[in-house]
């Protein structure tokens, strides 16, 4: 009892795994039409038919009354639509849209087990509803067919008023009850749809001492005289085609109706598994399965258009908990590390053993490199299920704003580690709205006086460069206005009045935190929370954002991430007997530096001149409180990092010992965070190191300084973050420095 | 005593069934619900563990030190690919810092949905107690506060103190429970 409660909720939480993977699908198809509403893809249209009959199936067995109903109206119009019944136009496309949403929160309803009662539901069933039959009017006054540009097909010609005559030959196989299939529905279902006779074959009946009562031993053969079209009747098998050899002939009473095939060729017969380039086959002998089952991913619906180009190719998939394949990374992992070490050992025996043993462990080598490489491009996603949620926001943003503008995706098909698309969509959604809202012009007439298009483009594109993933958003917009970005950089405080900065270095404060150019607060951005938190977030990823700006002709921004989460190019340094791990990205230089560029603070902060420049040291050996590190920055080296916000600090570390890339571990799987280190990593001789936190170290060092001040009780007065002075104490240098070191031993 | 023992008889099924695993136990059951017990010394005291929650054992190998974290947890080690901390139960129980050397003993158990070893001085015993037997901590012996405990075992005349590892190793309670214990100490 309680078991079969527990398959349920199994099979429900699969259910709607699949709906928000064919509610992407969807809703893909569906910017496409709206891209080109004039030239519109019939098997766009099937796709779309097919999801929402899949998500009402689906929803019909767990008993989701509301989204069934709503399905089956969407469906409906759907249906009219891909027939050519109702023309497609930009208006109906936007219903659609809305239609989709709508589905995706009753789907979502569902999964919380409520009932949803807006006014929304109910205004898009109307449109739908009044569309379908607009639609059926408008066919009975000019039944031509859609200004679409596919083929005429001659199986989706309107139904004509007349009758046709349907021999359905249907076969279950033993199986059909087992998959929870029921043959009286579809007879009834049958019925409804016009006159029907039915005759069943009952040879394959055995002996009643062998019946199974879950095997389907009867056949039918049913006579079907109805008005409906050949894919109405097919949609009646739909759910069951997996499991019976269906046969569907049609004999049209009046020859004289063109555009039916029966009259000319042999009656079409339309097994479950034809693809529409293959000739009908032979009908199976009746009571025996087939000897191969349909394809898993042949749908059964009305027939692609013949000539067009073949869809993409099926792609066999299985679904696989993440767990797993994160276990399997681990574990991959751990093999790449005892090859490793076993090769070290494997060195240090004499030659004359070595040497045997060397061929084997380049071969082993190489294929664990190349297993590690399959393991990781398991996780690899193409960026395509971000990507597909941008057109929508991009159509929903433009109509707000009242602005015209086309969006064009290129590379969806990137591949990047799934963590990263997790983390992606958020910056990237931001960074639409903010081309969208800043970059492109007001309005159309702006654009068109400075000789622009009056649509404007924004172009999203991906691309793998050098290892990592480049995300580009470009718009043929105004440009940053310098002039502006500086002057409310000094209202807002970020920068001093009298500060010279670069046009690129304009352009970088657009990134600085609490910085909005948009006069109002709009719900769309303006908040001032957009590029900063866009790039923090990016660099969180161990990526980098970077923006380029041509007044008058567009914005460029380029986001670098790496390609996965799992792995990091770090450095490794050592600070007395421990090692730890920077990340390669956020390393600019490291240096000795020299005594005369280190300057003590009163308030007990060290900084180092760089350039003059000066840079705050994170003395990792004070915070850590590592003894047998080396004390003296001069004798030490410091690692300049950027952190938050683009400024630098310098790590005192005591020895670079190289660069790795290494494996990120969760540290706080089994333990709790650790302020100042953001992971674990395994080395190649098997031990743990922790990878660095560079912001989190900067906060403990600031902490540190706040607790020194408290203690001396000194006049303290507050030192810009982003730009230390250089406030040398009354003491020398080198008096300072005795005290300094001294005060760390 | 008297109001402490139906405490104990409660709280052990429960920690079983958290486990998750409670056929094993109806499989060696006898007449009388048992229990089993891996126990291992420190000094001269012998602590016990449930089975069901140990996952290995394991010599001491050097461990990665974590910065700013109690003197008790004594850094983490890579366990085929997943990070591990280790704490040091004698120093966990105030007693000073375990001076590690190749033959002592880390016990990796899991607590709650975590992974934690913890290093002792030997493992001594596999022990199979009928339920009934686990005694409530008395107050007056205790030198850990009994939260951290949940019960003791006499067995052949030595007495085994169990652990509750989920509170011992919930580490909002970490820092009370180092507190209490040198609060005994002293």
């Amino acid at each position: 009892m309680s078991n079969n409660e527990f398959n349920l909720d199994q099979f429900k939480a699969t259910y709607f795994e699949e709906c928000a993977e064919l509610l992407i699908d969807a809703e893909t198809r569906l910017a496409l039409l709206q891209q080109h509403p004039d030239a519109v893809d019939v098997e766009d249209l099937h796709a779309i038919f097919r999801v929402v009959h899949s998500v009402k199936g689906g929803a019909g067995a767990f008993s989701f009354d509301q989204l069934v109903g709503f399905a089956h109206i969407y469906e409906t119009l759907l249906d009219k639509m891909r027939q050519g019944t109702i023309a497609i136009t930009e208006d109906l496309i936007t219903l659609l849209l809305a239609a989709n949403d709508i589905l995706t929160r009753l789907i979502q309803a569902a999964q919380d087990g409520v009932t949803l009662t807006d006014s929304n539901l109910l205004d898009i069933t109307n449109q739908l509803k009044s569309f379908a039959e607009d639609g059926s009017h408008k066919q009975q006054e000019k039944p031509a067919p859609p200004s679409s540009q596919e083929p005429p097909q001659q199986e989706e010609q309107p139904a004509p008023a007349r009758k046709s005559h349907y021999t359905i030959r249907f076969s279950p196989k033993p199986q059909l009850f087992q998959h929870a299939n029921e043959p009286l529905l579809l007879v009834r279902e049958m019925k409804q749809l016009g006159e029907l006779s039915t005759t069943v074959n009952t040879e394959n009946l055995p002996n009643i001492r062998k019946i199974e009562p879950d095997i389907a031993y009867f056949s039918w053969i049913f006579e079907l005289v109805t008005d409906r079209s050949l894919a109405d009747v097919e949609e009646v098998f739909e759910f069951v085609t997996d499991d019976c050899e269906l046969e569907i002939t049609v004999a049209t009473p009046e020859p004289a109706s063109a555009g039916l095939a029966s009259s000319d060729e042999p009656p079409h017969t339309q097994g479950s598994t034809d693809a529409p380039e293959v000739p009908a086959t032979s009908p199976v002998p009746e009571g025996k399965a087939a000897p191969l089952s349909p394809p898993p991913e042949n749908i059964p619906g009305p027939l692609q258009p013949a000539g067009a180009p073949p869809t993409a190719a099926k792609v066999s998939s299985i679904r696989v908990d993440l767990d797993r394949v994160d276990r399997l990374v681990n574990m991959v992992g751990e093999l790449v590390i005892t090859q490793a070490m076993l090769k070290q050992q494997v060195d240090n025996l004499p030659p004359e053993f070595a040497q045997y043993m060397s061929k084997g462990f380049e071969d082993l080598g190489m294929h664990t490199r190349e297993i590690q490489e399959s393991v990781m491009a398991v996780r690899m996603q193409p960026v395509k299920s971000v990507f597909s949620r941008i057109p929508r926001l991009v159509r929903e943003l433009a109509t707000k704003l009242n602005k015209q503008v086309e969006l064009v995706t290129l590379g969806e098909h990137t591949e990047v580690d799934k963590t990263v698309i997790e983390q992606l969509a958020d910056p990237l959604i931001h960074m639409i709205r903010n081309s969208l809202d800043h970059g492109i012009e007001e309005n159309a007439e702006a654009r068109v006086a400075v000789g622009k298009p009056s649509k404007a483009t924004v172009t999203l594109s991906a691309e793998h460069r050098s290892g990592r993933i480049h995300i580009i958003v470009t718009d043929d917009g105004r440009g940053i206005n310098r002039e502006r970005v500086r002057s409310k950089a000094i209202e807002k405080g970020v920068i001093s009045p009298d500060s010279a900065l670069s046009d690129e270095e304009i352009d970088d404060l657009i990134f600085s935190p609490g910085f909005s150019t948009a006069d109002e607060v709009t719900d769309v951005s303006g908040r001032g929370v957009g590029m900063d938190v866009v790039r923090r977030n990016i660099t969180n990823l161990g990526g980098r954002i970077a923006v380029q700006s041509i007044p008058g002709q567009g914005t460029k921004f380029v986001m670098s991430l790496p390609l996965t989460l799992a792995v990091l190019d770090g450095m490794i340094v050592s600070v007395g007997r421990e090692k730890f791990v920077i990340s390669l990205t956020s390393i600019i230089e490291s240096l000795r530096p020299a005594i005369k560029d280190l300057h003590h603070l009163s308030n007990g902060a060290t900084v180092v001149a760089i350039r003059g420049e000066y840079v705050r040291l994170v003395k990792l050996h004070k915070l850590f409180k590592i003894t047998d590190a080396e004390k003296d920055p001069s004798k030490a080296l410091v690692v300049i990092a950027e952190i938050e916000g683009g400024r630098r600090v310098g790590i005192l570390v005591d020895e670079l010992l190289g660069q790795q890339q290494v494996v990120i571990k969760s540290l706080e799987e089994n333990y709790d965070p650790v302020e100042g280190i953001s992971a674990a990593t395994i080395l190649g001789n098997g031990k743990v190191a922790l990878i660095l936190d560079v912001d989190g170290l900067n906060t403990m060092a600031k902490a540190e300084i706040n607790e020194l001040i408290q203690e001396k009780q000194n006049d303290y007065h507050p030192i810009s973050e982003a730009l230390p002075p250089p406030l040398i104490g009354t003491h020398s240098i080198e008096e300072q420095r005795e005290a300094e070191i001294a005060e760390c031993n | 005593m008297e109001s402490n023992s139906p405490m104990v008889q409660e709280k052990m099924p429960v920690a079983l069934s958290s486990e998750g695993i409670p056929e094993v136990y109806s499989g060696s059951a006898t007449a009388q619900e048992q229990i089993q017990f891996i126990t291992f010394t420190i000094g001269k005291q012998e602590y016990g563990v449930d089975i069901m929650s140990v996952r290995e054992i394991k010599g001491w190998v050097e461990t990665t030190l974590l910065p700013n974290t109690p003197e008790y947890m004594r850094g983490v080690l890579n366990l085929r690919g997943v990070i591990v901390p280790i704490f040091d139960l004698r120093c966990r129980f105030g007693q000073g810092q375990t001076d590690a050397t190749k033959m002592h003993v880390i016990v990796i158990i899991a607590v709650k949905s975590r992974m934690v070893g913890i290093l002792v001085d030997t493992v001594s015993d596999i022990l199979t107690v009928p339920l009934n037997d686990i005694r409530a901590v008395p107050r007056m012996e205790r030198l850990i506060d009994e939260e951290y405990l949940s019960g003791l075992v006499t067995i052949n005349e030595r007495m085994v103190a169990l652990l509750n590892e989920e509170r011992l190793f919930d580490t909002q309670l970490i820092e009370d429970g180092v507190t209490a214990g040198r609060a005994l100490e002293a």
